[in-house]
């Protein structure tokens, strides 16, 4: 099991009652639901799962299964600058591999888990629709694109002075 | 209405049949792993996900499968061409490669679909090896899952989620790392698992088996300082004999007996006795939640819901815990066998209770866990030891190279196996509220009844609803059996909608005779309704057809528990429920 112990506050518990309030409770909607609770909390830890499960009217374990299924979702909390690396076909071919062994050099973490002090953490995704940029790297929100190993330290010193 | 050609056969359906049932029509066989379909019950399972079932379409590039494609007008199928077969064949080769090849030890072994379908297909080697899934097995107190030995058909999940609405299993992961699970791959025991064992019923591999006890069972029987005493549910007689050849509805009764006694037991009793004494119990707590009713008394509980089978019983506490002051609180036959053999009966042969091993024989899984419930044990000491399934003691039978259908017919020993035709019809569904009406008419109204048979209360329906009159008063009953069907009962109730005062509610399809511990039905309904079938006839053959005119409970009340509901009845007969609902989420 890939969760850590945490107690939702009540006011935690009534932001994931008012999303799936917000699509009507309607168990079609899972998906969008767990998306704005990914929003909010950053992952999909166990409770949060057993609360929207509660609202949306389905089983926790159907929960857990859309979770587990679909990459995008994520039950370990992610860094402060969450780093994506686009591992898809034209940044594959242009090198993404090697930017991300880089990363993973750096910051001593595999892909899907954060730096031991919180900072970052490293995910790959599919195509970001920057091919012509490729190979790209997503900080946070913020898109570096045609990265090559050498540049993957500038792009961490870029984060140094932050807290 | 749609014509298609199959197999060089025209057939006529409607629309919206599917290739499979079009081909059944015309006694076409198709084989499949996954699709399942229970008839009358309303359970269809078709994920299309074994790809066993497929067929060549004319002027279709790929092939079809079955299960999961609608006929078309004009259509024309093959079903046994030789590019199918070969599909087929590379369908299951494929399966095989990810399953372990522990045949010749796996508890399935004989019984299983998986390995039916190897020698269907004659598969004789495996070209494809790679990488095979290790999941952890999960051993609960009444069901083990190793899912290696899982085709993902996902009947299970059908069963746990629409039919049983206990939502415990589900597939999560992706791709090869797929499996079937509880929420957070928790093990069953830290779950919401009612031990229902409806996934261990349709299960076509070894995926899913129940606790095997009969190791423990052929140690206690060889120990010269034990007394074992064995307790045979109802449902067990009407499906034992398909283990041994024998037609769906056979009854077995007495070639059980006789099969027990040869095992090695010191005393051959039946759960029937306690079928009755239940009913005595549960009975007289009917008869005095609506006497108080009557009597304008607004805080009784109605309606009274059943409390025999401990599947419904781990539903309620994890489902609907803030109504647990409604069910009985009589326990389940089983148990209240227990009580009294470890009571009553260890003083009449001067006997300790832990010299005295009782044992159960059950249709059901969850009997498994019932007996390990503390509530049930006197100073450590369990009423029940332990249970073993109608399939566990077929098993033995056959260890003991008996002819199981030469075996003469014989009786239970006394005092525990006398018992009434109102015990033994608690094998199927509607068959406990019968057996209460029959008590609580003749007690309620001081008459005799005419006619035993409450035919409006027999069925297979999920759900049903009668009216008996008893003497001028009208008592509403309904009957569930399936927990997506008894919780549809019970929003009711908590929606103040229902205006019961009786419900009787049985975990699995078809009552006891359809439990998880049976012979399996593989797919086929009518083996379910033969046995409900048997059940009646067991009934309308006794002589004695309600319970409290068996002579060895009266003689029960007289010498030991004083009347019904007495205080020494509470504390051997009846039980208390939990609030499960609020576990430790996280158990890393």
């Amino acid at each position: 099991m890939t969760s850590i112990k945490l107690k939702l506050k009540d006011s935690e518990v009534q932001q994931l009652k008012d999303i799936a309030r917000s699509f009507n409770n309607e168990p079609g909607e899972l998906i969008n639901v767990l998306h704005k609770a990914q929003e909010i909390f950053g992952y999909l830890p166990a409770e949060v799962q057993e609360v929207v499960a509660g609202e949306m009217n389905v089983s926790v374990a159907k929960v857990y299964g859309v979770v587990t299924f679909y990459s995008f979702f994520t039950m370990l909390p992610r860094g402060r600058y969450p780093i994506s690396i686009c591992t898809g076909t034209a940044c594959y071919v242009r090198g993404a591999e090697k930017v991300l062994d880089e990363f993973k050099r750096l910051l001593k973490v595999p892909v899907g888990e954060t730096t031991e002090d919180g900072k970052f953490s490293i995910t790959c995704l599919r195509c970001v629709g920057a091919c012509g940029l490729a190979p790209v790297v997503m900080v946070g929100d913020k898109t570096y694109g045609r990265v090559t190993t050498d540049g993957v330290k500038d792009i961490l010193k870029e984060y140094e002075d932050e807290v | 209405m749609i014509k298609l050609t199959i197999d060089n056969r025209t057939v006529e359906v409607e629309k919206g049949t599917t290739i499979y049932h079009a081909a059944k029509k015309l006694d076409i066989d198709i084989p499949t792993l996954c699709y399942m379909n229970l008839g009358d019950l309303k359970i269809e399972h078709k994920p299309g996900g074994c790809r066993v079932c497929v067929v060549e379409v004319e002027g279709r590039r790929n092939l079809a499968p079955a299960c999961a494609t609608e006929c078309a007008d004009g259509m024309v199928v093959q079903t046994h061409s030789i590019r199918v077969m070969n599909a087929r064949k590379t369908v299951l080769e494929l399966i095989l490669s990810d399953h372990p090849f522990d045949c010749l030890i796996c508890a399935k072994s004989g019984q299983c679909d998986l390995q039916d379908m190897a020698i269907k297909m004659g598969v004789r080697s495996i070209p494809y090896q790679g990488e095979k899934s290790t999941y952890k097995p999960d051993f609960s107190p009444a069901i083990i899952r190793d899912m290696d030995k899982c085709i993902m058909c996902r009947r299970c999940e059908t069963m746990c989620n629409d039919f049983q609405t206990v939502g415990v299993l589900s597939g999560v992961n992706r791709g090869f790392e797929a499996v079937v699970a509880p929420a957070f791959e928790r093990d069953l025991d830290h779950s919401e698992c009612t031990y229902c064992g409806q996934c261990v019923a349709v299960c076509p591999t070894g995926a899913l088996t129940e606790v095997d006890h009969t190791t423990q069972l052929v140690r206690d029987l060889a120990d010269p300082e034990k007394k074992v005493v064995v307790q045979t549910a109802p449902a067990v007689r009407a499906a034992l004999g398909e283990a041994f050849g024998m037609e769906p509805g056979t009854l077995v009764t007495g070639k059980m007996v006789a099969a027990l006694r040869r095992l090695g037991f010191d005393y051959v009793f039946d759960t029937d006795f306690a079928a009755d004494l239940t009913i005595m119990e549960e009975g007289a707590e009917l008869l005095d939640r609506l006497t108080r009713f009557l009597e304008g008394d607004k805080q009784v509980k109605l309606p009274m819901l059943t409390s025999c089978c401990p599947g419904w019983v781990n539903f309620f506490e994890y489902h609907f815990p803030d109504m647990r002051d409604i069910p009985s609180t009589a326990r389940s036959p089983q148990q209240m066998f227990g009580s009294i053999a470890k009571t009553y009966f260890a003083d009449t042969i001067d006997t300790r209770r832990d010299e005295l091993v009782v044992v159960s024989v059950m249709p059901c899984v969850a009997k498994k866990y019932e007996c390990t419930r503390d509530e049930f044990k006197v100073d450590g000491n369990p009423d029940v030891d332990y249970s073993v399934s109608t399939r566990e003691l077929a098993m033995l039978i056959k260890r003991l190279n008996m002819d199981f259908n030469t075996l003469p017919e014989e009786d239970f020993d006394k005092p525990m196996g006398e018992s009434t035709g109102a015990a033994v019809i608690f094998g199927t569904t509607g068959g406990v509220i019968e057996a209460a009406v029959r008590t609580a008419y003749e007690v309620h109204t001081g008459k005799t009844l005419e006619k035993v048979d409450f035919e409006q209360l027999r069925g297979i329906d999920g759900i049903r609803s009668a009216s008996v009159d008893f003497d001028g008063t009208e008592i509403k009953i309904g009957i569930a059996h399936g927990l997506g069907h008894a919780r549809t009962l019970l929003d009711d109730i908590k929606a103040g909608r229902s205006d019961y005062h009786a419900i009787e509610i049985m975990a699995c399809p078809g009552g006891c005779v359809g439990g998880g511990g049976q012979p399996l039905h593989h797919g086929n309904p009518d083996v379910i309704k033969a046995r409900q079938k048997a059940i009646y006839k067991e009934d309308s053959g006794k002589a004695i057809r309600k319970s409290h005119e068996n002579p060895d409970i009266i003689k029960l009340y007289e010498q030991f528990l004083g009347s019904p509901m007495s205080e020494k009845a509470h504390q051997l007969l009846h039980t208390h429920y939990f609030d499960k609902k609020r576990k430790e989420v996280l158990l890393d």
